[in-house]
């Protein structure tokens, strides 16, 4: 099981990119962290989920 | 009139103590953005005795700016690096500022940030946010990124806050309200986000560890 924003999903195996298409999430807008690192655009299909693995995914909203 | 240098670094001291004020005065960060949370956040990281600030941003003072910006309407049609240049002189005359009147791109980054300690993620759109975070983490990765997400309207200051999303990059905000959603930006509510940001700089440049 991989931790995504606080749940438990089934999703080990799968490529970061692959979970992301999955999701509502738009890869241009967010940022995302990975065991305590951030993860680069380039690597979101390189990386593979792995069980145990936390994950948060922050997405940005307009104003500054 | 205008006080010495070394009265100014002699009082500054005494508010902060001599550790604490070494590692300010010694500290460069940049400020990606100008606007309502950029100059809010130079204006507290020049007041607090930072030595040296990089300012970024390719836009110009517009009257649309002055309900949350820190700038003045004599100012409108300046370069917002010039206009905020001039207004952190005014604060604290032995500042050191670099300007970059440029739009950053993924081409110039490196270029722009590589001498900055941390950086300040200031921009208006998430797409722009995105791709700060984005290549900060790929090509600067020994650098600090504070960026802001979420201050628009009218909700509760309370709901601004700054989370530490690993040991280099803290996010400040309510990381929901949207400029998009209704309301736009209001100058308490962005004040507050940009202190969030600002104060996050301080307690890196402190050795602070938790957020």
């Amino acid at each position: 099981m991989v931790k995504i924003n606080g749940e438990f999903l089934p999703v080990d195996g799968k490529t970061l990119a692959e979970y992301l298409e999955t999701t509502s999430f738009d890869p241009v807008i967010i940022a995302v962290e990975r065991n305590e690192e951030i993860v680069p655009k380039s690597a979101y299909n390189k990386v593979i989920l792995k069980d145990g693995d936390i994950l948060e995914i922050v997405s940005f909203v307009g104003g500054g | 009139m205008i006080p010495t240098r070394e009265e100014w670094q002699r009082t500054l001291t005494e508010r902060h103590g001599e550790e604490l004020q070494k590692k300010l005065s010694g500290a460069t960060v940049a400020i990606c953005g100008l606007g309502g949370l950029g100059s809010n956040i130079a204006v507290s990281l020049a007041r607090v005795g930072i030595g040296k600030l990089i300012l970024i941003d390719f836009d110009m003072v517009d009257i649309t700016n002055l309900h949350r910006q820190q700038y003045k309407a004599e100012q409108i049609g300046m370069s917002k690096t010039d206009a905020l240049a001039q207004n952190l002189s005014e604060i604290a005359p032995y500042l050191e500022i670099e300007q970059h009147n440029v739009k950053v791109t993924t081409d110039n980054i490196v270029g722009l940030l590589h001498n900055a300690d941390i950086i300040c993620e200031a921009f208006d759109r998430p797409e722009e946010k995105s791709m700060l975070v984005d290549c900060v983490f790929e090509m600067l990765s020994d650098k600090y990124l504070v960026s802001g997400s979420g201050m628009a309207g009218l909700g509760s200051a309370n709901l601004i806050k700054t989370r530490k999303l690993t040991s280099h990059f803290i996010l400040c905000g309510d990381e929901i309200s949207d400029i998009s959603d209704g309301m736009g930006l209001v100058c308490s509510r962005v004040m507050l986000c940009a202190a969030h940001q600002a104060h996050a700089v301080i307690r890196i440049i402190a050795g602070e560890k938790d957020f």
